[in-house]
């Protein structure tokens, strides 16, 4: 029965892809490539040796953008959530900033890099920088006192309070932030390729379609999108998933 | 006999509180909430406050434990102005303070970073077997009980061998079965142990259970009414003539009647 009830989202997946294909194949104004047009495309890819490159040009902006977010960003955020000064100063400014979709930078991003990674990067920097700040601000300010209280009643000093008990204590918080913000990144990469680059999967997109209407590759691109950004995701949760981690000032 | 106990214990002063005043400012109005608060507690001693609920009981507490500076007069401890937080007095917090991302060992261990590796294990294990936590030492707080969390953060006080405890209302939120054996298991430590305890709550039974003393707390601004010794000898027959006695003079004290 399990592996029946396993199998049950696999057979509704098959069950969609069939019907799409058949409608794909009886309709002849060709709206949408069906599924084994984009199999095909997708095995041109392989093929030219396209797919690789572009996966692996796509994951590593999204790294490096996310990774100098994350470093930048969480350090400064704990900072700034611990002073509360530094908060009321800092918050007006975060506030205007945020709601700027980092696509509205790709002008400047280019005026500033030029067309290509720097550009793609500076984006998705952009993207995980004020969630990630805003999510470790938050986090340092919902740390219960009576956290920081025993600490410094055990005559921490303030390095040992930072890492014994600050640090854990935003931990869960920052992971969820990242797995978030990962997530983003990964939206905003292939927005970012169809301007600023010439290569990766938002590349491959445009292109595919300024050069000669291939929409077979279209669909296979997203298809590619999604499944990585599926597994990014799961990635990210079996990282969460991590005994140390697995509180929550919930629980208790 | 237990008189003759308290008189021996009372040899040293240890905490004493001076015109103690303490008042909160916010949004430019100040409240005062504790006024002219006087208390001496000996060396050993096991001073239980009681009073109205929201009367200041915990912010005397955080004064003493350092975490408040009073807004006027001093509290001296071993003759020391307590300006800040410190080892030697460990405050047992009425949320559960234990850390919840530390094992029952990390947590016992958490103190005690000063020490060497061998007598860290060595105190581990004997506070992990005075609270009753053994066969529980590499579980997360989230897997233990109530009861189970609130020993945990006793003995990870005790591990660090303070000479003070204060634990503000530490049984609060436990049932009350657990909350007597609990009663029982604090006893059978400071009887061990012998620190001086500080111990603040609105439960004047266990208040008159526990204490060599009950210094009863008026309403806000708060000052301390009334100290009573409670000379009972431990273990205490709660419906003795003389508990009863003691325990009606508190409700008095409180203003409240005891008939329901």
């Amino acid at each position: 029965m399990s592996l029946l009830v396993r199998l049950r989202p696999f057979a509704f997946i098959a069950f969609l892809l069939a019907l799409w294909q058949v409608t794909a194949s009886r309709n002849s104004t060709h709206l949408l490539p069906g599924p084994w047009e984009a199999v095909g495309g997708l095995a041109d890819l392989v093929r030219h040796g396209l797919l690789l490159k572009y996966v692996t040009a796509s994951l590593f902006r999204v790294t490096w953008g996310f990774v100098a977010a994350a470093v930048l960003a969480i350090p400064l955020g704990l900072v700034i959530g611990w002073y509360r000064r530094f908060e009321m100063a800092l918050n007006p400014l975060i506030q205007v900033f945020r709601p700027i979709s980092p696509l509205a930078w790709i002008p400047i991003a280019i005026l500033w890099f030029g067309v290509g990674d720097l550009s793609a990067m500076f984006l998705i920097f952009l993207s995980c920088f004020f969630p990630l700040l805003l999510t470790a601000i938050n986090a340092v300010q919902r740390i219960p006192a009576v956290y920081v209280n025993a600490g410094r009643n055990f005559g921490l000093s303030p390095a040992r309070l930072v890492y014994g008990v600050l640090f854990p204590a935003v931990l869960p918080e920052l992971f969820t932030g990242l797995r978030i913000s990962l997530g983003v990144a990964w939206l905003v990469v292939v927005a970012a390729e169809m301007i600023a680059v010439n290569s990766g999967l938002g590349f491959l997109i445009v292109d595919a379609r300024n050069a000669g209407n291939r929409y077979d590759l279209v669909v296979a691109a997203m298809a590619i999108i999604g499944v990585i950004g599926l597994l990014l995701d799961i990635g990210m949760r079996s990282l969460e998933g991590a005994r140390s981690l697995q509180w929550d000032y919930s629980e208790d | 006999m237990a008189l003759a106990e308290s008189i021996t214990t009372r040899a040293g002063t240890k905490l004493s509180a001076q015109h103690v005043q303490m008042a909160f400012s916010r949004d430019g109005k100040t409240t005062p909430v504790l006024n002219d608060v006087n208390l001496q507690v000996a060396k050993g001693e096991f001073l239980c406050i009681v009073g109205p609920s929201g009367c200041g009981k915990s912010t005397l507490l955080s004064a003493i434990g350092g975490f408040l500076s009073p807004t006027g007069g001093e509290i001296r401890i071993d003759g020391e102005v307590v300006s800040g937080p410190d080892p030697r007095r460990i405050f047992v917090f009425q949320e559960r303070g234990v850390f919840p991302w530390l094992t029952v060992e990390g947590n016992i261990e958490f103190g005690l970073f000063k020490l060497a590796q061998r007598e860290r294990r060595a105190r581990v294990a004997h506070y992990i077997e005075m609270v009753g936590l053994r066969g529980f030492e590499k579980a997360y707080p989230s897997e233990l009980s109530g009861g189970m969390k609130q020993r945990l953060e006793v003995a990870r006080a005790l591990a660090v061998n303070p000479d003070m405890l204060l634990l503000d209302e530490p049984f609060g939120a436990l049932d009350s079965i657990t909350r007597l054996i609990m009663r029982g298991e604090l006893l059978g430590i400071w009887r061990e142990e012998r620190n001086t305890v500080i111990f603040v709550t609105h439960d004047i039974d266990e208040a008159v259970q526990l204490a060599d003393r009950v210094a009863v707390m008026s309403g806000r601004p708060a000052g301390i009414q009334q100290t009573i010794d409670i000379d009972i000898a431990h273990p205490r027959d709660i419906s003795a003539p003389r508990y009863l006695e003691l325990r009606n003079g508190i409700l008095e004290q409180l203003g409240i009647a005891h008939h329901v």
